[in-house]
């Protein structure tokens, strides 16, 4: 039988501020236990909140890059129910009136098609804190830093139908708030939490019983979970049974999804305005200000990448990834001239690099302006590939400018024709056996013994000649 | 002695703040095993506040009422001292930090005697809802003082100490204050923050005063009043000075009387003395305008639904995970919070934290929250079109004078009906006083004064002529002040 999977994704992007969303207690990650909760985080008798207006902000810049640009009113709701590193008893989130309406983002398919995924709101609310179970013996800890951190909820139709797709949409969200600075994105830390509810139907049939996926912390588990899900679903319905609504937790390391210990009844939050904190009436001139402080958006980057500095669709969708490495990348153009040599650049050498040492764009050791001065030195023929190589290891290792080094190290590319011409010589002279025999051999032979020759003369040249020149003369001269 | 004339005892040389703190702490040593109007009494600071004070006063630095002796309900956050909010459930809460009300008064330099009994939780009209046990009323000590600011009431009025602080979510400023023959004022819903005083139901709470006199009631209020960063519902209005206007004529003063307030329900004897009050503002030059109030008989049913939904979620902090009252050897989570609850929390705080529980409940939210939340925006349509017509609206405070203790602890329905003239001006936001009038059967008797948003100035005009026109706020129980 045919399945069609349907998936909807709810996203908690932690908002990049510096004190959290109802107290002025740091949000840094990775503080001691409860040491950064105050008597407000703590829900002690008497506290109040008083809302970050920076939060504010960041909504209205998240709604405005989905097409939901915020107006009028939101208020803030009392979500209630027990739990231990809830300190209040209930959690202080938006409920009816959201700051986010509907909005979309566009998704790449596998196939390079677009598609629009709809983002049903997002609202703005405290997170928790933590429930430690480690290191107690039977008693479970509580550490508060969390406490009160804001998120900004990011609710999506269910319009995805793979964890491709479900994977895309992520990535889309995931670019978009790093982009705008509203969120770090950091999946291992917490700050990009992707919950998943996943159903199967017949095509085009109604709704299935949906399972809510959570505890998933790459968007490597969220496809690898998604599918292991319908798989379990498809199973279940094509064996007659019927899929239980219930909530689920990935586990990475079996590769599976497991019920979460299953709740007596269905919790009734019993919401309502929280009647301590006004409700939110935005300004039309105060929207008007922020939506024109955003920076230019991830997909409109894009299409000015392809146009601008003539990339394919490929190029230009990596080199757009994150507001970071755009920046670099157009840093490096500017300095260069050269879109297309930059761009080799910046995914090759540079991203591996990067890559081989762990770091990120931000963190390059080679700042743009090096690369690109580096870039035109290879433009105006100063520099072969291979030394180009020798330069950017060098910078890479705090070596300065690329002048500098080209200057320091003399790596000037030998054009000279008459100095390569003398070194050829040389070469010949001192392997008169290699000579001998090359001469004697047929021209599949000859091929490879000349690699020998260009390699001796390089080596002689410390390699700086180009090789081009000596690839000619040898020839000439065997 | 009012405020006042403490204050200027002080200022004169009379007598040091040293001196007068002693002589309330004696009072309180002499009178309050029966009364029980404390929970706690601070002697060694209080006296090393008012040394404080003695030389603020010797250096000139003082402010109006530094040096003067006062006491703050159990509910506002005190640094370093037990705020119990008269619950077993915060029994060993020590306060890590101070209310705003509270930093403001030792910023003018008030002496904090202690925290006074109350009501558990704010929620009760008599007092006997305290796990420290009932306060008695200092008229007559089998009658309950009030509440939930019972203690308060009872030890201003004993001469415990000079003026106190309370709260008032439905009535509980106004009533104790009428109970036990005192000036009451509960001002503007944001007019005083909130930070700090433990939340009952947090859109109606608001910090006021229990006072001899409308006088000291403006001096107090002058102090705690003013917008809170701390408090997102505190208002950001200026706060004038509620002393200058104090004395001025009332000439055209227009009264309102809602019927409402004067039908079914309403002791004949209290009646007469509200109507004696009244005639007393028509000497003084105002005149009566007859108004409609026609939602009042929904008031209570309204702030019954309201209040409990609140403090339903206000109370979910009281769970025995990270301070007050732990239940002993828990065997799982679900016990802790059974047990710790159920042991710490007394019987009138649990059958408000179910009713909010179950009017916020899927399926009874829009017949019940929803409904009172409209119902409660008609009663203060109410209000608002009958300041329309009138400066101020005047009623008894209570339908009843004080009554026994145990009359009515057993019928919570009879209990809540006490608090009827006083509610609907919590649900509307509006400020209140209440103050004595010509006692009833040596029982003391209240005229609540309402005014329109932010007109405590006004208030406070209309009760400070009364007061000099009539001296009945002179009038104290005979017991102790011999």
């Amino acid at each position: 039988m045919q399945w069609e999977t349907v998936i909807g994704l709810e996203i908690h992007a932690q908002l990049a501020t510096k004190s959290k969303i109802f107290s002025g207690a740091p949000t840094a990650y990775g503080a001691a236990p409860n040491t950064q909760a105050c008597a407000v985080d703590l829900g002690l008798p008497g506290v109040l909140p008083v809302l970050n207006a920076e939060v504010v902000v960041m909504g209205v810049r998240f709604g405005a890059a989905i097409g939901a640009i915020p107006q009028g009113r939101s208020v803030f709701a009392r979500k209630n129910y027990f739990y231990p590193d809830l300190p209040k008893g209930y959690q202080i989130s938006q409920y009816e009136l959201p700051i986010v309406g509907k909005g979309s983002v566009e998704i790449v398919l596998d196939d390079g098609t677009t598609k629009r995924v709809g983002v049903t709101r997002a609202h703005l609310e405290e997170d928790a804190g933590k429930s430690l179970h480690e290191d107690f013996h039977g008693l479970t800890g509580i550490d508060l830093n969390r406490a009160g951190t804001p998120l900004l909820e990011i609710v999506s139709e269910p319009d995805m139908r793979s964890a491709r797709e479900a994977v895309a949409y992520a990535r889309k969200i995931h670019q978009i708030v790093r982009y705008i600075g509203i969120c770090d994105g950091n999946m291992q830390e917490g700050s990009f939490r992707v919950d998943a509810n996943v159903s199967i139907r017949p095509p085009g049939g109604e709704l299935g019983t949906r399972a809510e996926l959570k505890n998933i912390n790459s968007f490597r588990f969220l496809e690898r979970a998604i599918n292991f899900e319908v798989e379990r679903q498809v199973d279940i319905l094509e064996a007659g049974g019927s899929v239980v609504q219930e909530t689920r937790l990935y586990d990475a390391d079996r590769d599976e999804t497991r019920a979460m210990r299953s709740k007596e009844e269905a919790n009734d939050y019993r919401y309502f305005p929280d009647p301590d904190l006004l409700p939110v009436e935005l300004d039309a001139k105060f929207v008007a200000d922020v939506v024109a402080g955003l920076p230019e958006l991830p997909d409109d980057r894009r299409q000015r990448f392809s146009s601008v500095f003539s990339l394919n669709a490929e190029d230009a969708a990596l080199l757009t990834s994150s507001r970071e490495l755009a920046d670099y990348y157009e840093a490096v153009v500017g300095v260069s001239g050269d879109a297309r040599l930059a761009a080799n650049w910046v995914m090759g050498d540079l991203a591996g690099a990067l890559n081989r040492d762990g770091l990120e764009i931000t963190d390059a050791p080679v700042a743009p302006a090096q690369l690109g001065g580096m870039l035109k030195r290879i433009s105006d023929g100063t520099l072969s590939g291979k030394l180009a190589k020798q330069v950017f290891d060098a910078m890479w290792s705090g070596a300065g400018s690329a002048d500098e080094v080209i200057l320091s190290r003399g790596l000037t590319q030998i054009t000279d024709i008459d100095a390569i011409a003398r070194q050829v010589d040389e070469v010949l002279a001192a392997n008169q056996s290699q000579v001998a025999a090359f001469r004697e051999a047929d021209d599949k032979k000859r091929a490879k013994m000349l690699g020998f020759f260009v390699g001796q003369v390089m080596k002689a040249t410390a390699g700086k000649a180009d090789p081009k020149q000596v690839n000619r003369l040898l020839r000439e001269k065997l | 002695m009012t405020v006042a004339e403490l204050a200027a005892g002080l200022r004169a040389g009379s007598y040091s703040s040293e001196e007068l703190t002693r002589h309330y702490l004696d009072r309180i040593a002499r009178f309050d095993a029966v009364l029980n109007s404390f929970i706690t009494v601070v002697p060694e600071r209080a006296l090393e506040q008012a040394r404080n004070a003695d030389r603020r006063l010797k250096r000139g630095e003082a402010g109006p009422l530094t040096g003067i002796p006062i006491a703050h309900k159990d509910i506002f956050c005190t640094r370093g001292l037990k705020t119990s909010c008269g619950s077993r459930m915060l029994d060993d809460f020590v306060a890590p930090y101070d209310a705003t009300v509270v930093s403001k008064m030792d910023q003018a330099g008030l002496v904090v005697l202690g925290k006074t009994n109350m009501d558990e939780f704010a929620m009760g009209s008599s007092n006997e809802n305290s796990w420290y046990g009932p306060v008695r009323n200092p008229w007559d000590t089998a009658l309950v003082p009030g509440g939930s600011s019972g203690g308060s009431a009872a030890a201003v009025a004993a001469g415990l100490c000079a003026a106190a602080t309370g709260t008032d979510t439905g009535g509980s400023i106004r009533q104790p204050a009428a109970l036990c023959g005192l000036t009451g004022l509960k001002p503007t819903y944001g007019r005083v923050s909130r930070y700090g005083m433990v939340a009952f139901a947090s859109s109606l709470d608001q910090a006021g005063v229990l006072t001899h006199s409308a006088e000291d009631a403006a001096a107090m209020l002058q102090v705690m009043a003013g917008f809170d960063l701390r408090d997102s519902t505190s208002a950001d209005e200026p706060v004038p000075d509620y002393s200058v206007g104090l004395a001025g004529s009332l000439e055209g003063l227009k009264i309102g009387l809602p019927k409402e307030y004067f039908g079914e329900g309403l002791d004949g004897a209290i009646a007469h003395s509200i109507r004696q009050a009244i005639d007393e503002f028509r000497s003084l030059g105002a005149t009566l305008v007859e108004i409609s109030l026609p939602n009042t008989a929904l008031a209570i049913p309204t702030y019954y639904v309201v209040a409990p939904a609140e403090c339903s979620s206000n109370l979910a902090r009281y769970d025995g995970v990270r301070f007050g009252y732990r239940c002993e050897a828990p065997q799982d989570l679900e016990d802790l919070y059974q047990r710790s609850r159920s042991e710490a929390l007394g019987s009138e705080v649990k059958r408000r934290i179910l009713i909010g529980t179950y009017a916020l409940s899927a399926g009874y939210y829009d017949a019940y929250y929803l409904k009172a939340q409209q119902i409660r925006r008609l009663i203060s349509e109410d209000f608002r079109q009958a300041f329309a017509q009138v400066d101020v609206i005047m009623g008894p405070t209570t339908p009843s004078t004080a009554f026994a203790i145990g009359e009515k602890a057993k019928d919570p329905v009879t209990m809540y009906l006490s608090d009827i003239y006083t509610i609907a001006v919590n649900l509307a936001g509006l400020p209140g006083m209440s103050i004595p009038v010509a006692p009833v059967s040596g029982r003391p008797v209240g005229l609540q004064i309402v005014g329109n948003y932010f007109r405590e100035a006004q208030l406070l005009n209309v009760a400070h002529r009364l007061q000099q026109a009539t001296g009945w706020h002179l009038k104290h129980p005979g017991d102790y002040w011999a």
